[in-house]
């Protein structure tokens, strides 16, 4: 089983999880993140003194899958967060040990 | 960086604003025929004194008696207005703050609505307006504590005499008169509690605004309300550009030097670190809450439902708040090449403010003007203030203090009556401030030295909320952030 980490523009979310279900793929964790990258940060200003504000708002999605969906997948994201600015974000692929279906006590790939 | 200046704009806006201000000084000029008019009407109005002196005869003459019934009504809605001002306050200084200690400074308002009320009636109401008992005439009066008259009383006479405060020609009954008065005791003290916001500890703050409601307050304002060496100088404050705010902005100002800034607002190298408020949607509402109470605070100073007056003053403040707004949002766009909102809502606050000492002595045209200066005033003076490291998170000294002043001194400027001059006024309104502020760096460096008036920099950093109150403002959205 492998673990999708991808982070990317919050208004990019409804595509990257529509792209998805298209493969069958219909469970994700979604947080809130703050992050930048090789994008700067901008500049704000509030009753007359300036501040930049480097950490801009992303989206993070977390997707549990077997290994014989995993490239699919991962096109499938790129494919559907490009917008080919900057600030796009990143895939990142890890192992995953353990998965377990807290519900029915299934284990492995009957669990994702 | 911010992109480079947009001239463009910055000429727009700087001509818009010339528009604003430039008009209406050329139409003042034009005045002068409304105002010889207006002057007439209004003294006219002035001269008449209530005719009778016992209830009996008011009650057995119709229409005396209605008008009565009027002229008191109008007082009484205008208190409940003045008390809608409270929300507005509550509304503005969390919206300003951080979430953290949206608590605390809730709590800080309530407590200032109560001791304001309850203050006022124990002592407040007869050190403001001791009518005869001067302790030393004209500074210091004492009526008894109290508000002055108990319903239980039944004596004819006494009824009539205690009951109607006609003595010193006013159309309403003495717990009308009470009321509206207290409502405005309490907003000069709220004014200190924005200023002081996130960082001061909750009970020398209470003590403070108690000692201010109880001291300070009344007896500023009996200098020239309740009859003494003000009001024979001459000097003119209709609503409490001075009495009220002036002295709320200066007692903040002495506090403030006295507790300091917050921490992490100055850097060492000079930078300043702007602490965003946490919601403006609440500011804006709270201005707005604000403004609709100033119909209240200005329209029931002329103290009876006189039609012309009272018109006139709810004309002249909505257009000083309005030009303050306008002057405040275009100001801050060329000054600081985008419209800052809560520049805006300030210059909304500080026209009203402006207009406050002389609503019903000035006409629309000059209310533009006061307004529109007062919204410049506010936006330069959060800046400077912010400069000379004076951390005041939601800008009362500059609304409340710095366009006090100007209110009180516009009145010598622009007033119908030749009798307002800018030296009276400026007598007025510097010896009340200088008294408000002194009064304040005595009282809060004695809580300061005796007790502490500031949290530990671990229960800032945490919030107010959780030291000071053990609560939470939005537990279920907001993680309590440590360090």
């Amino acid at each position: 089983m492998k673990k999708i980490e991808a982070i990317i523009k919050p208004f990019k979310l409804e595509e990257v999880k529509d792209a998805l279900a298209d493969l069958g793929i219909e469970g994700m964790t979604v947080s809130e993140v703050k992050g930048f990258g090789r994008q700067k940060g901008h500049t704000e200003i509030y009753r007359g003194s300036e501040y930049t504000v480097d950490f801009l708002p992303k989206i993070k999605i977390e997707v549990v899958l077997s290994d014989a969906l995993l490239e699919s997948a991962t096109a499938a994201i790129v494919k559907a967060a490009k917008t080919g600015k900057i600030g796009d974000g990143k895939v990142f692929v890890s192992s995953v040990e353990e998965a377990i279906r807290i519900r029915t006590d299934e284990t492995g790939e009957d669990a994702v | 960086m911010l992109k480079r200046p947009n001239y463009l704009a910055s000429l727009a806006a700087s001509a818009l604003l010339a528009v604003f201000v430039g008009l209406p000084v050329v139409l003042h000029a034009q005045d002068a025929v409304i105002v010889t008019e207006t002057t007439a009407v209004v003294e006219a109005v002035e001269e008449e004194a209530p005719p009778y002196t016992t209830m009996e005869a008011l009650q057995a003459d119709p229409m005396l008696y209605a008008k009565f019934m009027i002229d008191n009504l109008w007082i009484l809605i205008a208190a409940a207005l003045v008390f809608i001002m409270h929300a507005g306050f509550s509304a503005v200084e969390s919206g300003l703050c951080r979430s953290k200690n949206a608590v605390n400074i809730l709590t800080k308002n309530l407590f200032i609505v109560a001791t304001g009320i309850l203050t006022y009636a124990a002592v407040g109401f007869s050190l403001m307006y001791p009518g005869d008992s001067w302790i030393a005439n004209g500074w210091l009066g004492f009526g008894g504590f109290g508000i002055g008259y108990s319903p239980t009383v039944t004596d004819a006479e006494t009824v009539f005499a205690k009951l109607t405060p006609a003595g010193y020609g006013l159309d309403m009954t003495t717990w009308a008169d009470f009321i509206f008065q207290a409502m405005f005791a309490a907003t000069a003290a709220t004014i200190v509690s924005g200023a002081v916001a996130e960082r001061v500890k909750l009970a020398p703050f209470m003590i403070f605004a108690t000692l201010l409601l109880a001291i300070l307050y009344p007896i500023t304002g009996s200098w020239q309300w309740g009859g003494g060496w003000l009001s024979e100088a001459g000097f003119k404050d209709f609503a409490g550009s001075t009495i009220v705010h002036g002295v709320g902005g200066f007692a903040a100002l002495a506090c403030v030097i006295v507790l300091g800034p917050r921490l992490g607002k100055y850097l060492p190298n000079g930078k300043i670190r702007p602490i965003l408020g946490h919601n403006m949607p609440l500011v804006a509402i709270g201005v707005f809450l604000l403004f609709l109470g100033w119909f209240g605070f200005n329209g029931g100073s002329v103290l009876s439902a006189d039609p012309v007056l009272v018109s006139l003053v709810f004309v002249t403040t909505a257009i000083a708040g309005a030009a303050g707004i306008i002057a405040a949002m275009f100001g801050s766009w060329a000054i600081l090449k985008k419209p800052d909102l809560s520049m805006a809502l300030n210059g909304a606050l500080a026209g009203l403010v402006g207009i406050t000492a002389g609503a019903d002595t000035v006409t629309p045209l000059s209310a533009v003007i006061i307004g529109a200066i007062a919204g410049i005033l506010v936006v330069f003076a959060v800046i400077f203030f912010d400069k000379i490291k004076i951390d005041d998170p939601v800008g009362a000294i500059s609304v409340h203090g710095v366009c006090g002043i100007w209110g009180t001194l516009a009145v010598g400027i622009f007033s119908f009556d030749a009798a307002h001059t800018v030296a009276i006024q400026a007598l007025g309104t510097f010896s009340i401030c200088a008294t408000a502020f002194i009064f304040s760096l005595i009282v809060f460096g004695l809580l300061k030295l005796v007790m502490g008036v500031r949290v530990s920099a671990e229960e800032e950093t945490a919030g107010l909320d959780i030291g000071e109150h053990g609560q939470e403002a939005y537990p279920d959205f907001q993680p309590v952030s440590e360090a």
